[in-house]
């Protein structure tokens, strides 16, 4: 794996923990809990090298 | 006080569960997906090496970079008793355009060579192959009818998938022209030509294949593409100058003696990146890039499901046919797979029947493919093998 794309898949950890971390915090509002688990599915499904 | 309390906790625990809900709901559409996903981008297709098969290789042999990755591919060689010159076909350069795959596995499974030897890469770019395009509502498989069931590909996409080549850059800069092409331009394997040993891995692809063009001493080359009906560069040769006059010869035979048109398009010389135009300029290959008109890749059509990749007919595209905004004639038949890899063969016979004319002491000499009005006849199923009564040292996996 070449070294940038390693910094890529760094990148979408990072991401991904964050809009985890969002999750967890949000106590109201329910379409920002779901819209965080939705924007969540592709960095997942990259990380996981599926899509 | 208490009674505060338990009106904060009822919340907390209404929050925790709406969350639970939400999780089970979104891991539920990632884990369906998830499993969608990695059965299309690990699915084999077998392949019946047929009477002509002499060995099969991989390209990483010609070009080290690939070995382990998901861009590595075979390649099977239909070599003749006597020496002759030699032919390569490549097909899915471009994994979303279906007829390539179908034409190379008609000349796997049924050619055999008399004179010369025939090269063929079905899975040009692997990786591709296994990639899809969700947001356009990509079919992941499709199936071929045969006499012994359903056969089933792998449908793919234009570009290599970004598991194997990523991040994309915001300009790719072609090498060695240094032409500045779309980002998307660099995980296809048709603008990373000649390419290079240490590039990114799709320049990889294309370095190892004009490697191979000269240490085997091929002849031609043909690249088999599908194109839309509303773009002008479809069902036509494109050749470059020097290979104008074969492709000239092949247009006008298959014209008058099948029936189909097949025009020849000048390959351009300031549009750097192609096959045709740099496997022309970069050895002594003579390349040819085959396109037949593929509805499913136009932009204005319904849904894009197997049906209209297979059957090539929509309502739309019959209406724009109707106030003349198409390049090709388009009727409610549409443009079925038949016709579409018919075409693809009788071209690809008379282009190396002309290469052989003109070059008798390199001539390639093969029977037992059909043409055009046969595939029509009788479906392209019928020239597909059962993988199941073949020898099992017959079937390869791609």
């Amino acid at each position: 794996m070449d070294f940038i794309m390693i910094i890529y898949y760094l990148i979408s950890a990072f991401i991904a923990g964050m809009l985890v971390w969002n999750f967890v915090r949000e106590k109201e509002d329910r379409q920002r809990m779901l819209l965080y688990l939705i924007v969540l599915i592709p960095f997942v499904l990259r990380l996981a090298r599926i899509r | 006080m208490n009674g505060l309390r338990a009106t904060g906790k009822r919340a907390m625990s209404r929050t925790a569960a709406v969350k639970t809900l939400f999780a089970v709901i979104t891991g539920g559409i990632a884990a369906v997906s998830a499993v969608q996903f990695y059965q299309h981008r690990h699915y084999q297709l077998p392949i019946v090496a047929g009477p002509g098969v002499t060995r099969v290789a991989e390209l990483s042999q010609y070009g080290a970079g690939l070995k382990g990755t998901m861009a590595n591919t075979r390649i099977f060689f239909l070599e003749g008793k006597e020496p002759g010159g030699r032919a390569l076909v490549m097909a899915n350069t471009h994994a979303n355009e279906i007829d390539g795959v179908l034409t190379a596995l008609i000349l796997i499974e049924n050619a055999v060579v008399e004179r010369g030897t025939l090269i063929v890469i079905p899975q040009f770019n692997n990786s591709a192959s296994r990639s899809t395009r969700p947001g356009d509502g990509y079919p992941l498989f499709y199936g071929i009818p045969t006499a012994w069931g359903i056969k089933r590909f792998r449908f793919g996409d234009r570009g290599a998938s970004p598991l194997d080549q990523w991040p994309d850059p915001d300009v790719y800069v072609h090498y060695p022209d240094r032409q500045l092409l779309s980002f998307l331009d660099a995980r296809n394997t048709n603008r990373t030509w000649p390419g290079r040993p240490n590039g990114p891995l799709m320049e990889r692809v294309t370095d190892a294949v004009m490697r191979m063009l000269k240490q085997e001493q091929v002849d031609i080359a043909i690249d088999v593409h599908g194109a839309e009906t509303m773009f002008p560069v479809t069902n036509c040769i494109v050749a470059p100058e020097k290979s104008m006059r074969i492709a000239t010869m092949a247009s006008l035979t298959v014209t008058a003696m099948e029936g189909f048109e097949n025009h020849v398009e000048p390959s351009p010389q300031g549009f750097r990146g192609l096959s045709h135009r740099e496997i022309g300029d970069y050895s002594e290959t003579l390349p040819f890039l085959l396109e037949a008109p593929f509805p499913f890749l136009d932009q204005p059509t319904g849904p894009k499901t197997a049906d209209l990749l297979l059957n090539g007919k929509d309502p739309f595209l019959l209406s724009l046919a109707r106030q003349h905004k198409l390049f090709v004639p388009y009727d409610e038949s549409g443009w079925p797979v038949a016709k579409r890899v018919g075409q693809h063969c009788s071209m690809t016979l008379e282009i190396i029947n002309q290469y052989s004319i003109k070059n008798a002491g390199r001539a390639i000499r093969l029977g037992n493919v059909p043409r055009y009005a046969d595939v029509v006849r009788d479906g392209v199923g019928s020239y597909l093998h059962d993988p199941d009564k073949a020898r099992a040292t017959d079937v390869h996996y791609d």
